[in-house]
């Protein structure tokens, strides 16, 4: 074949401006003045201490969300940063870390644009939309900021525009690269909208029930084979779930390997993890013996955890005869649950048919099942337990270590050791690995941690108590060994001075990547923040009327001030075009099965999109925000576009109305332009305004607009 | 259908809703969160067979003597034994097969947990017959559909729109039986809709029809049983605190009825504040302070719901603290606009606020009690202010909405609503709000007024209209239910529990030597339960995409799908409405919640195996294929007797070593270690 030589490569590279100035105009709106202020602002607090734990590759945990926001977010960082409430020192890159917040706000009006050309709207309408995203006050403020609302929206608008991508594509060309590409983007699309707030998981949701829906065309469509009916599903299937899943997994697993120090919040985790990191627990933990046996000495942690991790304790100290409420006690040494290394922590695995507290040569190991004493390092007294209310919980036993006051009140102080997660009958209990019940053998009551802590005489530490009727395998029941050695002086006093010197020995253990995936996970979605109010705090039902707003930064001095609160015309138009969509829709949907045909179906996806990521919120029993509602306002915004052309289209049938109608759109386009400059001091922090301009912004009795008193 | 009534004892829940029948008969006034038909049966049922309303009802065990309960036992069982027969008929309608009906019908016969719960006085056999009744009518109406307008037609719509009344007004669960039927009425018209052979005239018959019986019918009985319900308890009784003063000067016995007290509000009175929110409570306070980290710590002041003497306060003038009482001095009245001093008579503290958090609405102020013997600081200053009225006029008792401001702050004192955590005993927190807003949550007015020096007047107080009584008791109610939050570590059921059995129900009996009877359902039946309902979806499944391909069915085959869709579907979106609901509530759940879903999901199996054995049959040659269903039913019913057989003890009552014990006669029957029997 011959190939006609002297014709130059031509590269034709189609441009829509259109997208151009959008992109730029929304760049620009963006990142004006994008390191003011200088200061601390709102949540930044939270994510700036992230980022730099980041840098400093410490491990942390994070109960909003999992970590792929703050890698991304910690991509801006540099050095080490030290973040506190207030103005960031000169060395903080303020500029590179909110870049990508920023980024993603700017192209969040590109992609508004391609979504509703995807949905075959017009050109005009689809500009109409990204306008409407670009002078939004809220999405502004939330984008210039060191935040990851605007980045979860990015990744929400990008599977939906890719979703529909695919689907226009899949009505004429399937298996074809385009295909294969806009599919597989929707797929990695959703997992980074989820690994970046789970928020994402309810757009995820709406995109396999809209596909779902979309194969169950594809099934009765009879022109199709069998073969490649299930080819489609096996290729939904592995890109829609098998990518996400897999995805989700790789970010903890990048985020597992980055962070490998040992951390402010070691705590929270069990010892097996703990003694995964570096530093920390592993220093002590390094070379312990795995085997615990009789004579080993040992501190006992409690499983749970709740409401602090706390470790098996006693002190000289004894129950007082009476407590405030008249009732007795043993008036024996106290037992409590400790949240401090203390070496009042440490207790020692004797044999009740030996007198000697230290280990054999070689150890006779403990196994499930064998009967044991405890006997507290410090005071060498027996754990005890008797028919004596506890404490605090007076419907179970109390615990204590044995004082023989020669009062018919035999030592009970026999044990018997159940290893919950054993493998066999015969299993030794190990160090770290184990989680063991104490039974005790009198009165088969189990040493629980009952989560109340004692009055003053127990220095408010944990009440610890014998749980008689017990059910199941509460957590609170289970303690495992974390620091443990052999056992050598057979003096009293030569053994307070090994208690005291540090531990050290010879293994380390390593916990397989989906052990920590699964903990850290578990960890993330049960942790509960304490606090479940907050002064800006607000109910769901206040969002859609915009009753509320957040005062982010308010400068001390000079009064100037940044406030999330939206465009309060979009606000109320979004609303009605909802309304004005959903009544047509019914009605269109009513004459349809009359058999008479005239209904849009596009824009479903945009109602699906504010329902789902709106009225899960009103389940929640966390705390919620104003910015909670920003992804469910997002679809309501694209949806008045939708709404406005279809009334064009279906209601102005002649010339001149339909000149009036776009002329009332232009009127209302202003508007929100005029009322997007209005309230701009408050989304960008300047020009400072003066009390009296302040006042004239409280449009809203209820909105919150800081006004310094002179 | 055995039914068994010999138990001395009473168990459980009897504590409360026999003695709530006992309240009716007795005609005191009571709060209870659940809608008052269930008990107004059970104390009719009592009344007629004669039991007088004195058993005491304190605590489980107790012996029953002399009373005669085997009214109410008998009436609770009735009803139980009821939802057999309803069950059979139910799945022979949707089902046309005698085999499935047998099945479904021998399931409710020999399910332990059923007999169980319907041999003593709950509110759940009741419960379970009105919503087996309005299934059972909706069935019949639906099959009727080609004769609409007829009169089986209206009998059975009407009689649906009667039973749903009946279901939500023995518990609110019965919402989710609305919805069942509900969303079969709207698929029914959806599908006549549909059909272009209608006219439009038609359509609206049909929609009115049922809107009349649906909606307005089961609206007009709720109300009834609410009228009667006021109507019967006239009288004073434990629940009048819950209610606002207006709704309790309708109370024969009730401090404020035909009340006579001080017109006037005058200084030195002793009074109780109540709020005037739905389900608001008195001003209340008490010695023990707000716990470290929350605001001051200070007294607490809280609004309690029960009358109290912690509810009372002296009303004073702000700069004096001359003692009114004194009879030298001369009466002096309250007047609108006034500052004043609220007075804790107990602890002797005044009223206070400052500008530190509110424990729970973080945008308001605490409320505190501070000072001693009423001395205390600028901070402890309220001016008092009545809606709606003129400077200088004296505040009316009872009738006058009073508004009280704090000086310092301009915030207005009110109740959020919210319940305060245990350091607050569960009470409701009590802030000052600086949002001037009218909301009912700032308003207060002046109960109980007790001042020696003023004459006593008599006061018609307004009588509340019986919307407005409605109403109030229904947000009483409502509050009442969230209210029921399970306390902290305390191990409550599941809703993952109760599909599997995993744990039961104690009734009555705790030691070796008591009559034991142990709320659980017959295990095999219930794990055949389970495992149906997976079936089902795989039949379904397979079902629906074979027929969306296309693929050419028999006529036979054709009506099976048909069954196994509509019928079939039916049930199982009874059993998800009835069971979904729970994972999301917050409340004290029970295992005894699961019994109604469990009902459809009874009938669900009855239908699916039916369907299946037809279709191996149908698969079959015609003489093994005839063989294999006659033998598989058999085999199916024979199982559910030999468990029946097995466990009946449970709840015919057990006396004996615990089952843990290995020498129990029942220790071979306790499959599952959380089993306690």
């Amino acid at each position: 074949v011959a190939v006609s030589h002297g014709s130059p490569v031509v590269v034709t590279a189609e441009i829509n401006m259109n997208l151009v100035a959008l992109t730029v105009m929304g760049l620009v709106n963006r990142f004006w003045a994008l390191s003011y202020p200088r200061a601390v602002v709102f949540d930044e607090v939270y994510y700036g201490q992230f980022v730099s734990l980041y840098m400093k590759r410490i491990f942390f945990v994070d109960d909003s969300g999992p970590p792929f926001g703050h890698m991304l977010l910690a991509f801006g960082g540099r050095a080490p940063l030290n973040f506190n409430l207030g103005k960031y020192s000169m060395n903080v890159p303020i500029w590179s870390l909110r870049l990508l917040p920023a980024l993603s706000g700017a192209l969040c009006v590109p992609l508004a644009y391609q979504i509703l050309v995807e949905l075959h709207f017009s050109h005009c309408a689809a500009f109409g939309a990204a306008l409407l995203i670009l002078f939004e006050n809220s999405l502004i403020t939330q984008s210039r900021l060191m935040l990851l609302e605007s980045v979860l929206i990015f990744f929400i608008l990008l599977a939906i525009l890719s979703y529909l991508k695919f689907y226009n594509l899949q009505k004429c060309s399937p298996f074809t690269a385009g295909w294969w590409f806009w599919l597989l983007l929707t797929g990695v699309a959703c997992s980074c909208a989820v690994g970046v707030k789970y928020m994402g998981l309810f757009t995820y949701m709406l995109l396999l029930a809209t596909a779902g829906v979309h194969f169950w065309h594809l099934i009765g469509d009879q022109t199709l084979s069998n073969v490649s009916v299930f080819c489609h599903l096996l290729a939904r299937g592995l890109t829609l779930v098998v990518v996400p899943v897999a995805m989700y997994l790789s970010f903890f697993y990048v985020h597992l390997t980055l962070l490998y120090r040992s951390g402010p919040h070691d705590q929270i985790m069990t010892s097996a993890f703990q003694a995964s990191l570096e530093g920390g627990l592993a220093r002590i933990t390094q070379g312990q013996p795995l085997e615990v046996a009789y004579g080993s000495q040992i501190t006992l942690r409690n499983v749970l955890g709740k409401p602090v991790p706390c470790w098996l304790h006693s002190h000289k100290n004894t129950y007082p005869i009476r407590y405030e409420n008249g009732r007795g006690s043993s008036h024996q040494q106290q037992v409590t649950c400790y949240p401090f290394k203390d070496v009042n922590n440490w207790w020692i695995v004797k044999d009740p048919g030996m007198q000697q507290l230290v280990v054999s040569n070689p150890p006779r190991p403990v196994r499930h099942g064998h009967i044991v004493q405890l006997v507290h390092g410090i005071t060498t007294r027996y754990l005890n337990t008797h028919d004596v209310a506890a404490p605090l919980s007076p419907h179970s036993q109390e615990i204590s270590c044995y004082i023989d006051y020669n009062i018919s009140m035999p030592a009970q102080n026999l044990w018997r050791v159940e290893i919950v997660n054993r493998e066999s009958d015969t299993d030794v209990w190990k160090t770290i690995l184990s989680e063991v019940r104490f039974v005790h053998v009198n009165t088969s009551a189990v040493l629980k941690l009952s989560g109340a802590s004692l009055p003053e005489w127990g220095y408010r530490q944990l009440e610890i108590i014998g749980e008689k009727l017990s059910k199941g395998y509460h957590q609170s029941m289970l303690w495992n060994v974390e620091e443990h050695r052999y056992g050598k002086s057979q003096e009293q006093k030569e053994r307070e001075v090994e208690l005291h010197s540090p531990t050290q020995a010879d293994i380390s253990k390593n916990l397989s990547f989906m052990a920590r995936f699964t903990e850290l996970q578990w960890k993330i979605l049960t942790l509960k923040n304490e606090d479940t109010e907050h002064k800006y705090s607000s109910s769901p039902l206040d969002w859609i009327t915009m009753d509320t707003n957040i005062a982010y930064w308010f400068h001390p001095i000079s009064g100037a001030q940044i406030h999330l609160i939206g465009n309060i015309l979009t606000w109320a138009s979004a609303n009605v075009a909802t309304l004005v969509y959903v009544c047509l829709f019914l009605w269109y949907l009513l004459r349809r099965r009359r058999k008479i045909c005239d209904i849009p179906e596009a824009g479903g996806l945009c109602v699906g999109g504010w329902a789902v990521n709106y009225f899960p919120f009103f389940m929640m029993e966390k705390t919620l925000f104003l910015y909670h509602y920003l992804p469910a306002l997002t679809f309501q915004i694209l949806l008045i576009p939708v709404v406005l052309q279809h009334l064009t289209d279906h209601l102005c049938r002649s010339q001149l109305p339909k000149n009036m109608f776009s002329a009332l759109i232009v009127a209302w386009f202003s508007s929100i332009y005029l009322v997007y400059r209005t309230f701009s001091p408050l989304t960008y922090g300047e020009p400072i305004l003066s009390a009296a301009e302040l006042r004239a912004l409280r449009w809203k009795d209820s909105w919150d607009i800081l006004i310094r008193k002179h | 259908y055995v039914t068994y009534i010999s138990l001395f004892f009473f168990s459980w829940d009897e504590t409360h809703f026999g003695k709530m029948g006992s309240y009716y008969i007795n005609r005191t006034f009571f709060f209870d969160v659940h809608p008052p038909l269930g008990k107004m049966l059970i104390g009719l049922a009592g009344y007629l067979s004669g039991y007088n309303g004195t058993f005491p009802f304190q605590k489980p065990g107790d012996r029953y003597e002399h009373h005669n309960y085997i009214g109410m036992r008998g009436f609770c069982a009735f009803l139980g034994s009821c939802l057999v027969p309803f069950a059979y008929l139910i799945v022979l309608e949707l089902s046309k097969s005698l085999s499935a009906a047998l099945l479904a019908a021998s399931i409710l016969i020999f399910d332990t947990g059923c007999i169980t719960l319907s041999q003593y006085i709950l509110l759940d056999p009741i419960l379970m017959f009105f919503l087996m009744g309005a299934v059972l009518s909706m069935v019949k109406y639906n099959s009727c559909a080609d004769r609409p307008f007829s009169a089986p037609w209206w009998f059975w719509l009407s009689l649906t729109g009667v039973n749903l009344a009946g279901a939500i007004g023995v518990k609110f669960v019965g919402l989710f039986v609305v919805l069942l039927v509900g969303l079969n009425t709207v698929y029914d018209l959806w599908e006549l809709l549909g059909d272009l052979s209608l006219s439009l005239v038609t359509l609206g018959k049909h929609l009115l029809a049922r809107v009349f019986c649906l909606i307005l019918l089961p609206l007009a009985l709720y109300t009834a049983q609410f009228a009667v319900h006021f109507a019967v308890l006239n009288k004073s009784g434990p629940g009048d605190g819950f209610f606002s003063s207006a709704f309790q000067s309708r109370l024969i016995g009730n401090n404020l009825h035909n009340v006579s007290i001080p017109e006037h509000l005058a200084y030195g009175s002793v009074i109780t504040m109540k709020n005037l929110r739905m389900a608001g409570g008195y001003l209340h306070s008490h010695w023990h302070l707000y716990p470290e980290g929350v605001g001051a710590r200070q007294q607490q002041v809280t609004a309690y719901l029960h009358k109290d003497l912690n509810n009372l306060w002296v009303i004073k003038k702000h700069d004096s603290n001359t003692d009114h009482l004194d009879p030298s001095c001369s009466v002096e009245f309250v007047r609108h606009g006034d500052v004043i001093r609220l007075e804790h008579k107990e602890t002797s503290r005044n009223l206070h606020s400052h500008q530190h958090e509110a424990p729970m609405t973080r945008k308001h102020f605490q409320v505190t009690g501070y000072g001693i013997n009423g001395t205390g600081d600028a901070n402890d200053f309220w001016r008092i202010e009545v809606v709606g009225r003129k400077a200088g006029k004296r505040i009316k008792v009872l009738r006058s909405q009073i508004r009280l401001t704090h000086l310092a702050t301009g915030c207005i004192l009110g109740s959020s609503g919210k319940t305060l955590p245990k350091w607050g005993w569960e009470q409701v927190e009590v802030t000052c709000t600086p949002y001037v807003k009218e909301t009912p949550n700032a308003l207060w007015n002046v109960e109980d007024h007790i001042n020696p020096k003023l004459p006593n007047i008599s006061l018609d107080v307004l009588k509340p209209s019986f919307p407005e009584i409605l109403l109030e008791s229904h947000m009483v109610m409502i509050r009442g239910n969230s209210g029921l939050k399970p306390k902290e570590n305390e191990v409550t059921s599941k809703p993952w529990h109760w599909p599997i059995n995993y744990q039961g129900l104690r009734f009555s009996g705790v030691n070796e030597t008591d009559h034991r009877v142990y709320l659980l359902g017959n295990p095999v039946v219930w794990w055949l339960n389970l495992v149906t309902i997976g079936l089902y979806l795989l039949m379904a499944t397979c079902t629906i995409v074979a027929i969306k391909r296309g693929v050419q069915l028999t006529v036979e085959f054709k009506e099976l799908s048909e069954v196994l869709l509509h019928s079939g579907g039916k049930m199982m979106l009874g059993w998800l409405l009835h069971y979904l609901p729970f994972f999301m509530m917050g409340r004290v759940l029970y295992f005894h919640h699961y019994f109604p879903a469990m009902l459809f999901s009874s009938m669900l199996t009855g239908i699916t195996w039916d369907t299946l054995l037809k279709f191996c049959a149908g698969c079959l040659s015609c003489s093994v294929g005839k063989r294999v269903y006659t033998y598989g039913t058999l085999a199916l019913m024979l199982l559910i007797v030999y468990s029946f057989y097995l466990f009946h003890p449970l709840s015919y009552g057990m006396v004996g070593p615990m089952a843990s014990d290995p020498n129990s006669p029942m220790a071979g029957l306790r499959w599952l270690e959380s089993w306690e029997f």
